[in-house]
């Protein structure tokens, strides 16, 4: 797979935020490309900005001033409904902290993002690939086992392996992973960073924001986050 | 897709769930039972006051009365829309038994059972002539006697729950009425006693549900009232119930009548006594009973309005519930949004929440309502039993048992509202979660 393209570009990313009565600027003009099967990491000191960046290459967020373009598409010229549409297909997220539903068992957390982009109707002329994707996803992730089972049921590897599950469901193009083993012994932490790795050697382009530089160092390309400005 | 799973889930493993569909079943359980009995209570009073008149009263306030009404009659019987006239003599009396030293003030109605049975539910009120009112004034024990009908009230001795000891035939009483005769120009008969006085012996007791009616009213023939009440060369009465045809609007019907009244005053303004006529007005059942129901309607208007803060209580406790809901969902919503769901979707996730939770709720609380009014009456008897307690005085309500008629439109307004207020209830929280910031709800948050 060759990584020509560039599938994500953010132009002069500006964002800042209100802390009481002060201002803080954490992205200070951010210019970053990522090219089709990258497999990039981010890193910075906590409250560098990385989280802010991630969210905002996302459609999670808005930057206050630049641009982020999306196959050659601005995300801040989208409509609502496509930015939505954006979040469901084309990128999928993976949070330090797993965020998965509760309610839902493991193979309905990771059916969600089919669930949402679906009507009732949809859903049930569709409902038979959408699990086998399912299932083939939970396969890959080594929890074909666990599918009945609720997240409280899971240890913390399990559980962002779920989540990651979750993020590929709709095959997206790009994967968005914020500290994936933050909250994982570094056993468990390793196989996380291993079915990334994997991932990206399928052809997946993840960009990983850590402040660990050792789980950086995983990555195929490292992305400095300092003073709200990027150092490659 | 997935709002219909969190819905599913959120009711069957958030307990709050529990207390909102339970909030909401107690309201609409509530205003069920309480709008059921009482608008039972105010239709069955006005059905009770439509039946005792009929649907169209010719009369006056005076106790003189009117002539020529059979001639009235006659031009209202050779009407299309009308099928029943009954001319009536209304007016006060003395009653006292024979061989009791007991005199009480009654109001009397002078009738032709026949006719009036036609024109009002007389018969349907008798106890013993039910089946034949044209026997009415004839006592069983003595068919030749001159007899006379009694308020239930009046006639027999009720127990405190409302019930009435019958008797399988009418006991042999007399009774003594004593009237002050009016000529035509409303003065006191100048005959030597200024009174008449006439003997009747019981004959049988009418129940209308009325409780003033039936508590004072004794019905006597119409010839006996005239010669009781009435002083004059020219019959009189007070009144001409007039019962319409089947389907006949109230409201044109009356009109046609008045019409046909005023050319019959007109036709007799030169006949003797015809400043008699002046006096009479034509009134529909829900006017000439005015003064009995509007009390009744009034109550039912403000049971409504207290039943409004019920609705409110609904609302806010919905609103509580559901803000609840969010406050803890917030990193859900977070989740949603992260992987495309939009805002009007996370708005209608929690529309169809407060959906379910208003058709779960209203749908047992119309259930246990429906359950608790078959039961109204037993569980109030076996209140009154144990503990002496009564919901109604019937004395005062007259009514045998508390109404549970269900009113299928009654109960559909209720269901329509208890929804309606959950959905108010869950909007404000439901836009509140729709406008939230994914990342401020994720960051940082852990499970």
């Amino acid at each position: 797979m060759g990584k020509q393209a560039a599938i994500l570009k953010a132009d002069g990313l500006h964002k800042a935020y209100r802390m009481g009565t002060a201002r803080v600027k954490v992205l200070k003009g951010v210019d970053l490309t990522v090219r089709e099967g990258d497999f990039a990491a981010v890193i910075g000191a906590s409250g560098s900005g990385k989280s802010t960046l991630l969210h905002i290459l996302g459609g999670l967020d808005r930057p206050d001033e630049g641009t982020v373009s999306f196959d050659g598409r601005d995300l801040s010229r989208m409509r609502a409904r496509e930015l939505n549409r954006y979040r469901n297909e084309m990128v999928g997220f993976v949070f330090q902290f797993y965020h998965l539903l509760d309610e839902l068992n493991v193979l309905e957390n990771v059916l969600l993002p089919a669930m949402v982009s679906r009507s009732i109707a949809g859903w049930f002329m569709s409902r038979r690939v959408a699990r086998r994707r399912a299932a083939e996803v939970l396969e890959q992730m080594g929890l074909s086992d666990r599918a009945r089972h609720k997240p409280y049921q899971l240890s913390g590897g399990e559980r962002q392996r779920v989540a990651i599950g979750r993020a590929l469901m709709n095959e997206p193009r790009l994967l968005l992973a914020d500290e994936p083993t933050g909250n994982l012994d570094s056993t468990t932490g390793n196989g996380i960073l291993a079915v990334l790795e994997r991932l990206n050697q399928a052809g997946q382009t993840i960009v990983m924001v850590t402040h660990d530089e050792r789980i950086a160092a995983r990555a195929e390309r490292t992305i400095t986050l300092a003073d709200g400005k990027i150092r490659e | 897709m997935y709002k219909l799973k969190l819905i599913t889930r959120y009711l069957l493993k958030r307990r709050i769930t529990h207390f909102a569909v339970l909030a909401v079943a107690l309201c609409v359980f509530i205003v069920v039972v309480v709008m059921t009995v009482m608008s039972g209570l105010v239709w069955g009073f006005k059905q009770n006051n439509h039946e005792f008149v009929g649907d169209c009263i010719v009369g006056t306030k005076s106790l003189v009365g009117f002539p020529y009404y059979e001639e009235f009659a006659q031009v209202l019987e050779r009407t299309d829309f009308v099928t029943a006239v009954s001319p009536v003599v209304k007016n006060y009396a003395l009653l006292r038994p024979d061989a009791i030293d007991v005199t009480a003030g009654v109001e009397i109605l002078g009738i032709d059972p026949v006719r009036h049975s036609r024109a009002t539910n007389f018969a349907q009120t008798l106890y013993y002539r039910a089946d034949n009112p044209a026997a009415a004034f004839r006592p069983l024990y003595d068919p030749n006697a001159l007899g006379c009908v009694f308020g239930i009230d009046l006639a027999l001795p009720k127990s405190a729950m409302g019930q009435y000891a019958y008797n399988i035939r009418p006991t042999r009483r007399a009774y003594a009425l004593t009237c002050f005769p009016l000529n035509a120009r409303g003065a006191p008969s100048r005959s030597a006693s200024m009174v008449a006085t006439q003997r009747f012996f019981y004959s049988d007791h009418s129940h209308t549900g009325i409780a003033r009616v039936d508590g004072s009213t004794v019905y006597i023939p119409l010839e006996q009232a005239q010669t009781l009440c009435m002083d004059g060369e020219l019959k009189r009465v007070t009144s001409l119930h007039v019962k319409f045809r089947a389907g006949a609007a109230l409201r044109p019907s009356c009109a046609r009548v008045r019409e046909l009244w005023n050319d019959f005053r007109q036709d007799k303004q030169d006949a003797n006594d015809a400043y008699l006529l002046d006096t009479v007005t034509v009134e529909s059942w829900k006017e000439h009973r005015r003064a009995s129901i509007a009390p009744m309607e009034q109550e039912e208007v403000i049971l409504s309005v207290m039943f409004s803060f019920v609705g409110m209580t609904t609302v806010f406790i919905v609103f509580v519930v559901f803000y609840m809901i969010v406050s803890h969902k917030t990193r859900d919503i977070g989740i949603l949004k992260s992987v495309g769901a939009s805002n009007a979707s996370v708005m209608a996730l929690f529309s169809g929440f407060a959906l379910v939770v208003g058709l779960l709720g209203s749908g047992s609380g119309t259930l246990a309502g429906l359950w608790f009014l078959a039961r109204i009456n037993q569980v109030e008897g076996w209140l009154f039993e144990h503990f002496g307690w009564q919901l109604w005085d019937r004395s005062v309500y007259a009514i045998g048992a508390i109404p549970n008629r269900i009113e299928p439109g009654l109960l559909a307004v209720i269901i329509g509202c208890a929804i309606t207020a959950c959905q108010i209830g869950a909007l404000v929280p439901g836009y509140l979660a729709a406008r939230l910031r994914p990342v401020e709800t994720l960051h940082g948050s852990r499970t």
